[in-house]
């Protein structure tokens, strides 16, 4: 952290890629990987007289994301052209929105250890994405797999004032897209890439410092660490008399440093126009309300419902809502069950488990929520014990059979009936008189060794609630 | 048999076949003393002509345009024939796909002989800016035969084809046509899609037919207009109505705009253009003076829009993926600069560096801006004539074809030139031009019917009564 008497003050510019199945532009598919510019269509290879065509689910994504983020939706925005030469930008500029973005204003919330924050945003705009070099010994290969690719870029206000809010900012905001499907929330694969703007300012300055915007922060220590020593450098800066350069910086995780990668003198000159070849993006009277109405219950408001409706605890409603099918299936279980702690129980504990050790997710999930509650009842009507309870989850896990078939199967129902559990404690009190007469002479405790006794005469399956009942009548006699 | 509708009728009759046609056709090409075409495709040509005969023996003839040879100006592409747009640039370049009208024409059954010359990228008023070769007028050799789409303008002058597909963005569709005494429509802009046209300035360009006869044009532009997915600003309006071509002009109000009849105009142009609204009322139209009174920006505008868009849209020539690159950069700079500079002529290098400073941060405001806001003025002048007239009729050129190499030196000088042409593009419209005289040394004299967006019909069907009304007739020398 800088000095006391400075505050760090960061912009963040986030590009997170589109979920869709083709370009932007293009009908090119989106796959990540695949061999070289494998992925691409004369339109994303930028080759003489092709023309964009808009995909239109790339647009409805991007207002999701503006609706989740609470953004005004522009009915008219506007395609630009930006320009610059480098050998992954095909058409030799990138067709973005510039002057009329599709999503405006808006804002993040999310928790810190000081509470609740939000940030404002600027704006979210829909832009197509470039390819990348691949450098082999002397020689620069062009892919453009990526190139098109959607992508809005989500820029917030100069509203963050430590690194630990931009890391809690970010995540929020990946929760956020990844939960209403617009993101994969991927770092490392760079679907969900970060810039930030950092300057720093006396706490009693009235204007902010001269930025730098940081490049390659490709995780979320990388954010954090990056944000920090780039504060650092601007405060020694300042302090040992200097002044701080706009420019554009990259952070070499290697040296955990900031270094110069273009100056402002340096810096491209866009000359952004309209794009003549795609007519201003308009949209219908419903399209936004459509969207709106089908839009789920975000992350935040779901937590506080299990919070307040529910009855769960915080950290509950925290780990049930960390992915949003784990959740809903969650709710749907709920909804069956008609109870919530039970359910919750099952999720955090086995189902999490066994999730975990197959590496499958809640989709492929075999057992429907009514199966689900099927086993709460039979626990609760003693059908089962609690270990057997584990066991038929696991088999319900495995295969999905019916509750009661497993029950049956595994010879897991308990014996209720007094007549069998009173031959069985008749036996094990013949059994052992000395202890009859040590219980009788003041021992209680020595009823859990008869529950037991009687337990394994059962084989394991009489209920032990009413087994303790009958014990305690007995030995008093 | 010289127009296209002579072409189709005698194919339909089975006078001639379509395999005759095109040899003919391939033959006097080869022999073309004009350097109409750049590119000859023989074999392809050859093929389709085979195949049309086939479906025609079958009784499957798919309309006007099967089987009768067409040429195409060499900025559009054309699968596997190499597409220059006239430049070094794309020397070689064979395109893997086709453009949407040379898929529309092939769908029609017509026998696509070659690629035609052109300024390269589009970028001229004579056709010697192409990186290739210089084209000659049909009708005096000694003269330029207008451009950019002087070579398709010249391919169907000197009879080597039926109709040819040009483009034009500032009037090089219809400048050429009146300088071989052709008729040349640029269509409204978004009636017939740019999917697979070299771009030059986007928000400008259409493709448009060049032929002998308005009711030729009319049938080219049947087989190409309408939407296509693949343009997003291909418009969904109705496809022209060819019904009325022969409807007359009876009370059609035509405009005559003052501000066209420009400083500079040759005195037997002016008088021509005069002439023809004289024989319009002759046939029962009505014909008023009307005022365009920001046509005197036009040019300006169009000289800072155009640009602004071409050094956009030729950013993608790079030497990395496609073109001409130079021989071994030493850095990317290199690659670029050295490709550049390699690849594209004088021309397209001053309209490239006028657009990158016309855009730049700092100056963006001042021209680029300014020349939008102008041009939306230009727009308005024509919705409020278009509120009183129905068709405007001025000269296309104000001058009768120069001689080559005469404007060469003097690029504003040429620029002039597009002066009565240009705000057609800029405002959207359908214009034509058409032969409305002879001048005292026997060139043609072009007259420009401009529309309302999207009303070919009003402006097809005034032309078609001009065009009998005055009967013109222009013929190459060497009477071919």
């Amino acid at each position: 952290m800088p000095r006391a008497d400075y505050q760090v003050v960061i912009g963040l510019e986030v590009h997170a890629q589109l979920l869709t199945t083709s370009k932007l532009f293009s009908g090119a598919s989106t796959s990540f990987g695949g061999a070289p510019n494998a992925h691409t269509s004369v339109v994303c290879l930028g080759l003489p007289g092709v023309l964009p065509v808009v995909n239109r689910h790339a647009i409805e994504l991007a207002i999701r994301a503006g609706l989740a983020l609470e953004c005004r939706i522009a009915n008219v925005s506007e395609w630009s052209r930006k320009h610059y030469f480098y050998p992954d930008l095909p058409k030799g500029y990138q067709v973005t929105q510039y002057e009329h973005p599709l999503c405006l204003g808006g804002r993040v919330v999310f928790d810190t250890p000081e509470g609740e924050k939000a940030v404002r945003l600027t704006r979210i705009h829909v832009e197509e994405d470039a390819g990348k070099l691949v450098h082999e010994g002397a020689a620069s290969l062009v892919d453009l797999n990526r190139a098109g690719t959607p992508l809005i870029e989500i820029v917030s206000e100069p509203e963050l004032r430590s690194a630990d809010d931009a890391v809690e900012y970010l995540k929020a905001l990946r929760d956020v897209l990844v939960w209403v499907g617009v993101n994969d929330g991927n770092l490392e694969e760079g679907s969900f890439r970060c810039d930030a703007n950092v300057s720093v300012m006396k706490h009693d300055a009235t204007t902010f410092g001269t930025r730098c915007e940081l490049k390659n922060l490709n995780s979320f220590r990388f954010i954090k660490q990056a944000i920090e020593v780039e504060a650092q450098r601007h405060v020694e800066l300042l302090e040992s008399g200097g002044v701080v350069e706009q420019e554009t910086r990259l952070f070499d995780p290697q040296r955990g440093e900031t270094r110069s990668m273009r100056s402002k003198e340096d810096a491209h000159d866009y000359r952004y126009f309209p794009e003549p070849d795609l007519p201003p993006l308009v949209l219908g009277a419903g399209d936004v309300d459509s969207i709106r109405e089908a839009l789920p219950e975000l992350p935040r408001a779901r937590r506080a419902r299990y919070v307040t409706s529910l009855g769960l605890s915080a950290y509950d409603a925290q780990v049930l809502t960390a992915d949003r099918a784990f959740s809903d299936f969650f709710e749907r279980c709920v909804a069956e069950a008609h109870e919530a702690k039970p359910v919750a129980n099952w999720f955090m504990g086995e189902l999490s488990r066994l999730l975990n050790e197959t590496n499958t997710t809640v989709g492929e999930v075999k057992f429907s929520p009514a199966q689900l509650a099927a086993l709460l009842r039979a626990v609760k009507d003693g059908v089962i014990s609690g270990p057997g309870a584990k066991e038929v989850f696991a088999e319900l896990f495995a295969t999905g059979k019916d509750v009661q078939v497993i029950i049956d199967e595994k010879g897991l129902a308990q014996v209720n009936d007094d007549g069998p559990l009173l031959l069985a404690i008749e036996q094990a009190l013949a059994e052992s008189p000395k202890n009859v007469e040590s219980y009788r002479g003041g021992n209680t405790k020595i009823v859990g060794y008869f529950v037991g006794q009687v337990m394994k005469k059962l084989g394991g399956k009489g209920n032990p609630k009413r087994i303790n009942e009958l014990l305690v009548e007995k030995l008093k006699g | 048999m010289k127009t296209l509708a002579q072409a189709a009728a005698a194919l339909a009759a089975g006078q001639t076949s379509s395999a005759a046609l095109t040899a003919a056709c391939l033959e006097r090409a080869k022999a073309d003393p004009f350097g109409a075409f750049l590119t000859l495709d023989e074999p392809g040509a050859l093929a389709s002509a085979q195949a049309s005969d086939a479906r025609r023996r079958e009784g499957r003839a798919v309309g006007p345009l099967d089987g009768v040879p067409l040429s195409l100006k060499d900025n559009i592409l054309t699968e596997g024939v190499v597409t220059t747009a006239g430049s070094r640039m794309l020397e070689g370049f064979r395109p893997p796909y086709d453009a949407t009208v040379t898929a529309r024409l092939k769908a029609a059954g017509a026998v696509l002989l070659g690629k035609t010359n052109l300024d390269e990228f589009g970028m001229g008023s004579s056709t010697e800016n192409s990186a290739f070769q210089k084209t000659k007028n049909p009708l005096d050799p000694t003269r330029t035969p207008g451009g950019s789409s002087g070579g398709s303008a010249a391919s169907v002058a000197a009879r080597l084809c039926f109709g040819s597909l040009g483009t034009d963005t500032g009037g090089s569709i219809r400048q050429p046509a009146a300088f071989t005494g052709l008729v040349g429509l640029k269509p409204s802009w978004g009636r017939v899609s740019r999917f697979g046209v070299v771009a030059y300035a986007s928000s400008l360009d259409q493709v448009g037919p060049l032929a002998h006869t308005v009711e030729d044009a009319a049938t080219l532009l049947s087989a190409i207009e309408g939407l296509d997915p693949a343009d997003a600003t291909s418009s969904t309006a109705p496809k022209t109505d060819l019904s009325m071509l022969r409807s007359g002009v009876r009370g059609l109000r035509v405009g005559l705009p003052k501000e066209f009849f420009v400083d500079g105009m040759d005195p037997e142009v002016a008088a021509s253009v005069r002439a023809a609204a004289a024989t319009l009322v002759s046939l029962g139209a009505s014909v008023e003076e009307v005022s365009l009174p920001h046509t005197r920006y036009a040019m300006a505008t169009y000289y800072v829009l155009a640009p602004c868009e071409a050094s956009s849209n030729l950013g993608r020539y790079d030497g990395v993926r496609f073109g001409h690159r130079t021989t071994d950069p030493r850095s990317l700079k290199a690659l670029y600069e050295n490709s550049r500079a390699e690849g594209f002529g004088p021309e397209v290098k001053r309209r490239i560096m006028l657009g990158t400073f016309a855009l730049s941060a700092g100056y963006a405001d001042a021209y680029y801006r300014k020349a939008q806001q102008v041009r939306a003025l230009i727009r308005r002048d024509y919705e409020q004539v278009f509120q009183r007239v129905d068709v405007v009729l001025s000269a296309t050129s104000p001058v009768l074809p120069w001689r080559l190499g005469e404007k060469l030196d003097d690029p504003l000088a040429m620029y002039l030139m597009d002066v009565l042409t240009l705000p057609c593009n800029l405002a959207g419209l359908p214009g034509l031009s058409l032969p409305c005289g002879r001048a005292s040394n026997g060139l043609p004299i072009g007259a420009q019917l401009l529309g309302r967006p999207f009303d070919e019909g009003t402006v097809l069907k005034t032309a078609y009564a001009l065009e009998a009304a005055l009967g013109l007739q222009f013929a190459p020398t060497g009477g071919v």
